[in-house]
């Protein structure tokens, strides 16, 4: 029986949205690594959000993954903003010397979506500039 | 069991009379202080510290303090005795002649026993000088532990006091650093600022260093953590209040703080500030 779940990953137009709950257990973290890079190689994605509001402290296992996860998306040309790092996590983040170079942060989910141009929730993306639905 | 106990245990318990006599001695050695501690409180302590001290002295093995279960009701007594003087403002010496006045009545009471060789009263003396040496080292030591504890809890008084983080306009935050910064306090600050980014749901800090009076290398690494962290929180860190002279030190020594922004003053910090998020101040026409 797969007792291990998977972090859900929804679209919206062409953006992903991820939000990271509590237990995060290494192979969910790896996991989501292999999802998020396969749904943007499968469907033209313009931006990622990925929420950890819910990780009051990460290892520093989980604090790698969790930077590579944004580095692969970037580097697949997705815009990837990660939200809500909390205190601790920053902290351990930055004695790790993980700085997430070219991922962009908000200090919550709302701004987040705000920074993607995303102002509806009708499926369709505002993100300025994109007009071709390819 | 020493030899010595008997005869000591038979000091100890005319207990008021030693009290006397311990008294007088102090007199003599001029560490009365009548101003200080009162006779009767005085009394007390001394009657409760005699009777631990015979209680000790017919279990022991040998007649000297250590840290074994026998003496630590006299080790009690002597931390009790070494806390409430030292707050007094007695000084280490004066509470080792408060021990040590009890030698005197002590080894008085021994020869006031005319039934004894000359021998066996030496030995006896001897006893009762390096048990009181032993407990007056120790009342000593005492006191160096209460001083050690008091600037302990100041250290950590002060460090409470050193980082208000204030939250100066809607979504910017202010926080005046004072004082050298060293690890703990970086540790504190950084703690602190994340919190209240957290908190306030603030996306702009100003971390002004008006107050620190010099920026070396650790420094400026810690400042540097702090505004990674603050970053990866998703917001931004100015830094504020770069003297002239920290600037050309800070360049001397290399550090350049890439990717910072800093201003000489808070005002041009908040300035910045607004900017960003899109506010004007503008005069009102009368």
């Amino acid at each position: 029986m797969n007792t291990m779940a998977r972090v859900p990953i929804i679209r919206v137009g062409r953006n992903l949205l991820v939000s990271v709950q509590l237990d995060l257990h290494d192979r969910s973290a790896l996991q989501l690594q292999d999802d998020l890079a396969k749904e943007i190689e499968d469907t033209p994605t313009d931006g990622v959000v990925i929420d950890v509001s819910s990780l009051d402290v990460v290892d520093s296992f989980i604090a790698r993954v969790l930077g590579n996860i944004a580095i692969v998306a970037r580097l697949l040309g997705t815009r990837t903003i990660i939200s809500g790092i909390r205190p601790a996590v920053a902290m351990t983040l930055v004695q790790l010397g993980i700085t997430l170079e070219g991922v962009e942060t908000a200090l919550d989910f709302d701004r987040a979506i705000q920074k993607l141009g995303l102002q509806s929730w009708d499926g369709e993306a505002g993100v300025s500039g994109a007009s071709d639905d390819e | 069991m020493p030899k010595q106990v008997a005869e000591l245990n038979a000091a100890l318990s005319a207990s008021n009379e030693i009290i006397d006599a311990w008294l007088a001695q102090m007199r003599v050695v001029n560490v009365r202080r009548r101003d200080m501690v009162n006779d009767s409180e005085l009394r007390v302590q001394m009657k409760n510290f005699i009777a631990a001290l015979a209680e000790a002295v017919s279990k022991c093995d040998e007649l000297i303090l250590d840290e074994s279960d026998t003496w630590r009701d006299v080790r009690g007594q002597l931390r009790e005795i070494a806390r409430q003087r030292t707050r007094l403002g007695f000084k280490p010496g004066e509470n080792a002649m408060f021990i040590f006045s009890l030698k005197a009545p002590l080894t008085v009471r021994l020869t006031a026993d005319a039934d004894r060789a000359n021998a066996n009263l030496a030995e006896a003396i001897n006893g009762i000088v390096v048990l009181l040496d032993s407990l007056g080292l120790y009342i000593t030591d005492m006191h160096l532990e209460e001083r050690e504890s008091i600037i302990e809890r100041q250290q950590k008084e002060l460090l409470e006091l050193s980082t208000p983080v204030l939250e100066i306009w809607d979504g910017i935050l202010a926080l005046p650093l004072v004082g050298t910064l060293d690890s703990q306090r970086a540790e504190k600050m950084t703690e602190q600022l994340l919190t209240s980014i957290a908190d306030s749901r603030a996306e702009t800090a100003i971390i002004d260093i008006t107050g620190v009076p010099a920026v070396d290398t650790a420094t400026a690494q810690h400042l540097l953590q702090t505004i990674a962290a603050a970053r990866l929180m998703g917001a931004e860190v100015i830094i504020s209040g770069i003297r002239p002279s920290i600037a050309q030190t800070m360049v001397g020594l290399g550090l350049e703080l890439p990717n910072v922004v800093s201003r000489a003053s808070l005002a041009g910090a908040l300035r910045y500030a607004f900017k960003n998020k899109g506010l004007r101040i503008r005069r009102e026409q009368s």
